[in-house]
């Protein structure tokens, strides 16, 4: 008995939940029925708050969907994700089921992978959202992938990122004659930073930033492409690593710090760029390196660029915990995220620079005439540099390349 | 009852006083204790956590670098507890009555406002490759024409970590020690040494400091448990790889893997035991010293070491003083700086952009941490007075209860908060601003009640005894001439407590989920976008709300009593 309740008890929540969660919000496809319920909610959204501009950007959401919705949004500020999902485990385990904290995430990769492993998520909802066809998943299936695993309705779109290099154009100049362009793959990384010691670092693991470059060095150094793309127990990790690890081993020594030390996240590389400890650098955000220089953070002669092997490139999203008593309320915003308003307003580069994850065919063209981009800024990238996109590998390679990079390079 | 006493009306609820805060104090550590020791031993149902194991713990000796964590949490916590003692007596043997004494004690309850975080920043952004010393040196003295590639803030032996640490550990020591002071009669006994021919500052550390040692030494272990288990300043100025434990346990806490949860709880009741070894070590030593030291006196040296013992004590603190203050310059010119690249001393332009930008987010944060504060405070102090004037209507002395209120100041934060938010969530509690509050009342009642209790025993009874054959009640006494006549002190235990208040980060970001957002957790979470600039705004705000305690608590008395000198508290 001992042994078996506990068990029996584990499935009834699992039994119970579809139920529940449907009974606490309306039926996502009753549309006007979660907008009448929606009304006069409040709405407590945790999100990454590490930079002033997306700050800037939620609390302009705030305002419009207070104004058209009649929803108060607050703004969760929260240093990792996994803050908010810690926030839902502890309760769960204090068994609140119907009454949590957080109404809305913003999420994706390994914390959306843990979070529908445990099911702390409301869904599916997120295709019938009515702004959800503009993004045309079934030509963009990076709307509905998130790391290899399929969002089923569990996850919202609402932005894009991908792994753009930015670098000092006046100093590459300046400095050594022979390696005067920025490097375009791996393997000329590697020779500009023994060309320049001391000038190129990635944020420390397991930083998401950090583990993006881990594995963009990995699926151009491997030639098993197809093991990146399942989870990791399905492979032999340390033959298909190995060929990452002799890499780092030989580009650590001329790092910055020798790499003896790591910057802590993406923002601080781009400070160190700021004081010229480093001369190049890159960035989760393509939009990143042109708004710094706006904000006096990086110099005018900031250039940015995606290297011509590509780079990883995702999407990232919203979720709803199952235990969000403002379910309504969150589907709504969800929603708000996808208008062509709100989606053009963040990919303004005055505001935040954030790619849009609508597809433009599927727009009107006054719609469309909103997305044109701003070229006039040098700092940013030159139009269709974001075309060669690689696929984000499983989310279980990322834990264990962070793992296995901590295990061998933290000192005792 | 009442009407056998009726000039005891109200002392039900001063009796009540000292249970209430030892209930307060004592039953959420507990709490958030067990419910730590559980999941170390792979007791977490949620989880599906049914049987005591031994699993989180071999995962945690597993982690790579986690004695070398556990190492320079002990390393940090012994030295910059043992650094900042020496300074403080240093300064107190070489500077007593001097000029420089006068000017340090009204400077301390300033230093001792800066919030730890503040205070770290200011001080990376000081010693930084990029930061304020190496640009004064450049290019001019070292050629350095961008920033040197030299590890310094992060270095892996925890020295800048310790350095931050001692910044803000020697006022809190000082401000103990010259509460403590006026106890020891330390002029007559300065004076009675020197009659034998023994130099001031060497009469000093001969005859007062031994006795001055055992009434500070509760304050030393809160410094060697806090510096041993900080959070804050170890992620700013700590070690990486690997990080201090607090910080590796706080990220393993917040692990989207949630089975890293056994493992974190298992670090918590490893970093319990790291700040008790501390403490073991600690009380070692003091043996050691204390023997060492009756050797030194007793053989009756009365000059040598008397000039570097006394250089030694004033320019330390004087060191120290300038570099927090500069750090907190550095603060303010990075919050108005445009474009600044090495090695330009300043920007090439000034902006009031960063500002601008962070005056509409400012007020909502500032107006939750004043709430928090002010209700927390005025609860401890209301709890504190009430407790130490039924001590003094009961006749007993200080009781043994007391080391009780050093339980939240001895037991690292990160072990028990992380439970007790467990606790919170099982009794159903809502994370409001009142549960912040409570959550402030762990830390902030310690804190009022040691600063507050000195003064208030200190007080001559005659004033109260005459007050009572004038035909008072003892509640009278207590409102109408005790009260009004320890305004001064009360009102600096108060801006002690805003202080402890305003500086949680741990306390505010874990109970309330992110709901209640105040200045420190808003500085900490765009700390994460590592912006200079907008770091120094909101460390710069951050730093100067206690100020305003401060501010009122010396003003204010002198402004009532502007008739009335002796009653315009501490110069």
């Amino acid at each position: 008995m001992r042994t078996l309740f506990p068990r029996l008890a584990a499935l009834v929540p699992t039994l119970l939940l579809p139920a529940t969660a449907l009974q606490a919000a309306p039926a996502p496809a009753d549309w006007e029925a979660v907008l009448d319920e929606a009304r006069g909610q409040a709405v407590y959204w945790y999100a990454w708050a590490g930079e002033q501009r997306t700050n800037d950007y939620i609390d302009w959401v705030a305002g419009q969907v207070e104004e058209q919705f009649d929803i108060a949004l607050t703004h969760v500020k929260v240093g990792d994700t996994s803050e908010a999902v810690s926030r839902v485990l502890a309760e769960k385990q204090a068994g609140n089921h119907d009454d949590g904290n957080v109404d809305l995430i913003w999420i994706n990769g390994e914390n959306f992978a843990a979070m529908k492993a445990n099911e702390l998520l409301f869904g599916p909802f997120a295709e019938t959202l009515p702004n959800f066809a503009l993004t045309h998943p079934e030509h963009n299936p990076e709307v509905v992938t998130d790391f290899t695993l399929p969002t089923e309705g569990y996850e919202s779109p609402w932005g894009r990122a991908q792994i753009t290099f930015y670098y000092d154009s006046h100093e590459l100049r300046g400095d050594s004659q022979e390696v005067a362009a920025p490097p375009q793959d791996i393997h000329a990384l590697l020779a500009w930073a023994e060309a320049n010691p001391g000038r190129f670092t990635y944020p420390r693991i397991p930083d998401f930033t950090g583990s993006t470059f881990l594995k963009q060095a990995l699926i151009e150094l491997t030639d098993e492409h197809e093991a990146l793309y399942a989870p990791v127990a399905e492979s032999d990790f340390a033959a298909i690593t190995a060929p990452l690890w002799d890499y780092l081993d030989a580009l650590h020594p001329h790092l910055w710090r020798s790499g003896r030390q790591f910057p802590a996240t993406g923002p601080e590389m781009r400070s160190l760029m700021g004081n010229g400890e480093l001369a190049l650098a890159f960035t989760f955000t393509p939009s990143e390196p042109a708004a710094a220089v706006a904000d006096f953070e990086l110099p005018e002669s900031t250039r940015s660029y995606v290297p011509e092997s590509g780079t990883l490139g995702n999407v990232h999203f919203v979720a709803i915990p199952y235990n969000s008593p403002h379910k309504a309320g969150a589907m709504v915003v969800a929603d708000f995220l996808l208008s062509p308003e709100a989606q053009a307003h963040k990919q303004d580069l005055d505001v935040w620079g954030d790619r849009t994850v609508l597809d433009l065919a599927r727009l009107d063209d006054q719609s469309r005439d909103l997305f044109t981009l701003d070229d006039s800024n040098p700092a940013m990238l030159p139009a269709g540099a974001l075309q060669k996109t690689l696929p984000e590998p499983h989310p279980s390679w990322m834990t264990a390349l962070q793992d296995a990079w901590q295990a061998r390079y933290i000192g005792d | 009852m009442a009407t056998d006493h009726p000039r005891d009306e109200g002392s039900l609820m001063l009796r009540l006083a000292p249970v209430l805060i030892v209930i307060l104090l004592v039953a959420p550590i507990l709490a958030g204790l067990t419910m730590a020791l559980l999941p170390a031993f792979g007791y977490l149902p949620a989880l599906g956590g049914e049987r005591l194991s031994l699993d989180p713990w071999r995962a945690l000796f597993a982690e790579p670098g986690i004695w070398r964590s556990a190492a320079i949490s002990l390393a940090s916590g012994l030295l910059a507890t043992a650094i900042s003692l020496a300074v403080v007596l240093l300064f107190l043997a070489a500077a007593s009555g001097s000029r420089l004494d006068r000017w340090i004690r009204r400077l301390v309850s300033p230093l001792l406002s800066i919030p730890h975080a503040a205070a770290a920043f200011g001080l990376a952004f000081l010693i930084a490759p990029s930061g304020l010393v190496a640009r004064l040196a450049s290019p001019g003295l070292t050629g350095w024409e961008r920033p040197p590639d030299l590890l310094i803030v992060h270095d892996p032996w925890g020295l800048s970590l310790i350095a931050g640490l001692v910044i803000k550990e020697i006022p809190f020591l000082l401000l103990m020690s010259l509460a403590a002071l006026p106890q020891l009669d330390t002029e007559r006994r300065v004076a009675m040494a020197r009659s034998l021919g023994y130099r001031p500052t060497l009469a000093w550390w001969k005859v007062v400091a031994p006795s001055l040692y055992p009434l500070i030494r509760l304050p030393v272990f809160a410094v060697i448990a806090y510096a041993s288990s900080v959070v804050d300043v170890a992620m700013i100025l700590g070690p990486t790889l690997p990080p201090t434990l607090a910080v590796s346990i706080l990220t393993w806490f917040s692990d989207p893997d949630l089975e890293t949860r056994f493992l974190a709880s298992a670090g918590a009741i490893l970093q319990l035991g790291v700040t008790a070894t501390a403490l073991m070590i600690w009380w070692a030593l003091e043996r050691l010293v204390a023997r060492l030291m009756r050797g030194w006196v007793i053989r009756g040296g009365r000059r040598r070491g008397e000039a570097s013992l006394h250089i030694a004590g004033k320019l330390w603190v004087v060191l120290v003083t300038v570099i927090a203050f500069a750090g907190i310059a550095g603060l303010a010119i990075h919050s108005v700086a445009g474009f600044w690249r090495f090695p330009d001393l300043l920007p090439t332009s000034a902006t009031l952009a960063h500002w601008a930008r962070a005056l509409p987010a400012l007020a909502g944060p500032i107006a939750s941490t004043a709430l928090v504060a002010v209700a927390s405070t005025l609860i401890a102090a209301a709890l504190a007075l009430a407790a130490l004037e039924n001590e003094q209507r009961s006749g007993r002395h200080p009781s043994r209860a007391l080391w009780l209120l050093y339980l939240p100041l001895i037991v690292p934060q990160i072990a028990f908060l992380f439970g007790l938010v467990v606790v919170m969530e099982q009794l159903g509690t809502r994370p409001t601003h009142a549960l912040v509050t409570f959550g402030h009342l762990l830390f902030v009642l310690p804190y009022v009640f040691l600063s507050l209790s000195e003064a208030y025993r200190r007080f001559d009874p005659r004033w109260s005894r005459l007050a009572l054959t004038l035909g008072a009640s003892r509640n009278g006494a207590f409102w109408r001439v005790r009260l009004p006549m320890l305004l001064a002190p009360i009102l600096t235990a108060v801006a002690v407590g805003l202080a402890v208040s305003i500086g949680q980060y741990l306390p505010t970001q874990l109970l309330a989920g992110g709901r209640v957002t105040t200045v420190t957790t808003e500085a900490v979470s765009l700390a994460a976008g590592n912006n200079r600039r907008v770091i120094g705004v909101w460390a710069l705000v951050q730093a100067c709300l206690p100020l305003v305690g401060f501010i009122i608590a010396i003003g204010l008395p002198k402004l009532l009593w502007s008739n009335r000198r002796g009653m315009q508290g501490a110069p």
